[in-house]
């Protein structure tokens, strides 16, 4: 199975959320998975409940079950490319130089592209390492990487910045990322709700994706809720047993101590607020059920993630890696 | 409590303001930025404004709701605009590569212009690398002011790895512009390769070297090209960055930072109004898009949920009987797993739900959600089925009120916590759609909700204080 995971979505999906899971459940059974944040915003910190992350791979988490380890790494464009001045070319002062010239600027902000080759190039130094048994030092590598919109741009960089410098150690470098990241060992996942919007990113994502060749994951749909009542039931409990649910609300309201309701007329009163947000269920359950038909029809693996009414902790998070496990995301 | 210390936002005077001549939306991706954009535009049209929408990639069908289906920089008149109070709506996508070009066409003579836009380093560069399309936009934005066509101005901001990219990006060319890097790159260049390196000095003799062997020659020279031909731009590129900044906080223009009820959503708006601040920009005010609200509020989701129970269990006796087992306290820190764990066997036939089997028509089947308590003697059976399914019939619709009274109390801590950090700050919450907005009437609507607050705002507040919400029922938009 594959060993780099790229995690996009539409922003708002939970992109961050669930790269976290899916490091998690990979990381069950003794493995070790690196997670690896690109985009500066410190949600890996956030969401484990830790302080900011420092660019340095350091352990953040157990996986459930014991044994397994998360680590995580927040990559600096900046830091990255001194890394790498220093790594290949030996530029101890003259990379300072450049620094107080304003290229390392230029570099990791401006030059086209640069800056991503140095986040794409990192995490696939960290997929390829080994350590001096010949081991590799993670089993996978999970990406927090940018949202559908620009995931097919950010992972073809290297192509193009290979065009750009046709020779020289920055093409052999793009060229050596853009063989992990197109081969069998990379999966690019995306994260949608059941939303009009968020699935049309991802059906436009995937076939952008495809169409670049780079390797298409599965699918996670997140903040799934649960079907409760459907369309005929809300329209039975408006119309034909509208008197039926008042008194059996009302007597249930009573049964369970909400003292008063029947001299109140409050069940009566509840009767057409709670029959309307009904409707405003059954709306969404169409609308989930269309979203879910042009999911299906991309043909990939499919995964579920139930809506975590309070807000995703710890807690959730660990629910939600044994939930990805359990439809097997591991596999 | 704090929801009623915090003032709000009323946008209809800022809109209507002629002094204001622009609106930047900007917050985090996933927020509806773009729907309030254009719900915005829609509104100050229809109150008397020539308005012209700059939007960055928005969704399809939100931009043929408008009418700008092709992608060609120009603005459009959106037709179907009541222009009974004499106002027009324009609307426009940016196309960033044409943007540039156009920069380059009309301040390069023509032989420069070529040997810009076909050098490769510039083709890369303005196809959109990161951070092009956050100058593009600003570029944009201070061009369509420049022309003095239009009233007002209202922009979207780009879809940045950090909402505060477009904000950066001026000063950051700016600095760029400035800098010594510049001067090393373009030094080769302008000397040709003669037997000039020796004015170069130390800084050259310590960076050819390395940048050769980092970039490749090719590509240095690409490179020094690029930064050769566009040197008679850069003083004019410096001068609108630096005029652009100057616009942003001039007081015509008024900042909305767009946020949904959302930890990580209101956590970058929060950082966003305090580098606003920060950078003296006017702010003015927060819209919290996809509020719930409930005109059930006063009954708690626990009793709500104790209840559904003892519909389901078949526990409930006589009326008056109190169960024991169910939860009196009025938290509301039901576990959330809770409704579904407790639900034989819904949350595994969930998952493998394949598309189709969702639309029951017979309400009492397990798809619907609602387990079918074994029968019990007393009563015939038909008697029984339809007793039965009443029961089941009103717990759904409790369960259903116990998970909105759970989003709406998560909702309010979310808020709250902002509130509390950013008291000064005005708030207007627009209430949550089922569907996604894809037409004028819906942009209509939106604007309708945003602008009418005081019934809009009301529905969290009567959660907490337990207050009766039916009389706000018809006054609404």
């Amino acid at each position: 199975m594959s060993r780099l995971h790229v995690v996009s979505g539409k922003g708002g999906t939970g992109k961050t959320t669930v790269a976290a899971a899916l490091a998690l459940a990979l990381a069950a059974e003794g493995k070790r998975t690196l997670l690896v944040e690109v985009e500066g915003r410190q949600g890996i910190a956030q969401l484990f409940e830790t302080e900011s992350l420092p660019y340095e791979e350091r352990k953040i988490a157990v996986a459930p079950g014991g044994g397994g380890e998360v680590h995580a790494l927040a990559i600096d464009a900046e830091r990255a490319l001194l890394d790498y001045l220093q790594m290949f070319y030996k530029l101890g002062s003259a990379g300072r130089a450049l620094k107080k010239l304003g290229a390392i600027d230029f570099a990791t902000t401006i030059a086209p592209g640069l800056r991503d080759v140095l986040l794409t190039g990192k995490a696939c130094e960290a997929v390829r390492r080994k350590d001096r048994t010949g081991r590799y030092v993670y089993d996978h590598v999970v990406m927090d990487a940018p949202p559908t919109g620009r995931i097919t741009r950010f992972l073809n960089v290297n192509d193009e910045v290979a065009g750009l410098a046709r020779i020289g150690p920055i093409h052999n470098q793009a060229q050596a990322v853009m063989r992990v990241l197109k081969s069998p060992e990379t999966a690019v996942h995306f994260v949608t709700l059941l939303e009009e919007m968020p699935v049309q990113e991802t059906v436009d994502g995937i076939a952008e994706l495809r169409a670049a060749g780079l390797p298409v994951g599965g699918v996670v749909i997140n903040m799934v809720r649960p079907e409760i009542l459907d369309e005929t039931a809300v329209e039975i409990a408006a119309n034909g047993r509208r008197a039926a649910v008042a008194h059996t609300l009302a007597h249930a309201l009573e049964g369970t101590g909400f003292g008063g309701a029947r001299h109140a007329g409050l069940a009566e009163q509840l009767v057409d607020p709670l029959v309307a947000q009904a409707r405003e269920h059954t709306e969404r359950l169409a609308l989930e059920h269309r979203g879910r038909t042009e999911i299906s029809g991309l043909g990939l693996p499919t995964y579920e993630l139930e809506l975590l009414g309070d807000g995703v902790d710890l807690a959730g998070l660990y629910r939600m890696a044994r939930e990805l496990r359990k439809q097997g995301v591991s596999e | 409590m704090s929801l009623d210390t915090a003032s709000v936002l009323d946008v209809d005077p800022v809109l209507d303001n002629p002094r204001t001549r622009i609106v930047v939306c900007c917050g985090s991706g996933g927020v509806g930025k773009t729907t309030t954009a254009a719900a915005l535009g829609v509104r100050a049209a229809e109150r008397g404004r020539k308005v012209v929408v700059l939007t960055i990639d928005p969704a399809r069908r939100l931009a043929q709701s408008m009418g700008i289906d092709e992608l060609d920089n120009v603005p459009r008149r959106v037709p179907g605009i009541d222009s009974s109070a004499g106002g027009e709506l324009h609307a426009m996508m940016l196309d960033m590569k044409r943007t540039f070009d156009e920069i380059v066409e009309a301040h390069a003579d023509k032989e420069r212009a070529r040997a810009i836009l076909e050098n490769p380093f510039y083709q890369s560069l303005s196809a959109g690398f990161a951070g092009t399309q956050e100058y593009m936009a600003m570029e944009k934005l201070g061009q369509l002011r420049a022309r003095d066509e239009w009233d007002l101005i209202v922009v979207d901001t780009p879809p940045s790895r950090s909402a505060l990219d477009f904000l950066d990006a001026p000063g950051r060319l700016g600095s760029f512009l400035d800098g010594k890097f510049i001067k090393v790159l373009m030094a080769p260049a302008k000397i040709g390769g003669r037997a000039g390196m020796k004015f170069l000095g130390v800084g050259m003799s310590v960076m050819s070297g390395p940048l050769n062997k980092l970039m490749g020659a090719q590509l240095l020279r690409d490179v020094q090209t690029f930064v050769a031909a566009m040197d008679t731009m850069f003083g004019g590129f410096r001068t609108r960055a630096d005029a652009t900044y100057r616009l942003l906080q001039a007081p015509g223009t008024a900042f909305l930072v767009v946020a949904a009820p959302e930890r990580d959503a209101l956590r970058e708006a929060a950082y966003f109004i305090e580098r606003l601040a920060a950078e003296r920009m006017p702010l003015a005010g927060l819209v919290l898009n996809r509020v719930h609200g409930s005109e059930a509020a006063r009954l708690p989701a626990d009793r709500a949920l104790a209840a559904a129970e003892a519909l389901l269990d078949g526990s409930l006796g006589a009326p008056g009987e109190v169960l024991a087992t169910a939860p009196m306290e009025t938290s509301e820190n039901l576990d959330c797993g809770g409704i579904v764990d407790r639900d034989s066997g819904q949350a595994a036939s969930r998952t493998v739900d394949a598309p189709g089997t969702d639309a029951p028509t017979v309400p009492s089947t397990p798809e619907s959600g609602l387990p079918q308590p074994a029968p019990s003697g007393g009563s015939t059976a038909q008697d029984f089925t339809a007793q039965d399914s009443t029961a089941r019939l009103t717990a759904g619709l409790l369960r259903l009120h116990a998970e909105r009274m759970r989003v709406l109390a998560r909702e309010r801590r979310t808020r709250d916590r902002f509130t509390a950090l950013h008291p000064e700050v005005a708030v207007a919450e627009v209430a949550a759609l089922p569907g996604d907005v894809h037409d004028l009437a819906g942009l209509r609507a939106i604007g309708e909700r945003l602008a009418c607050q005081a019934a809009g705002s009301t529905t969290a507040d009567d959660t907490a204080a337990g207050k009766v919400p039916e009389a706000r029922a018809g006054t609404t938009g």
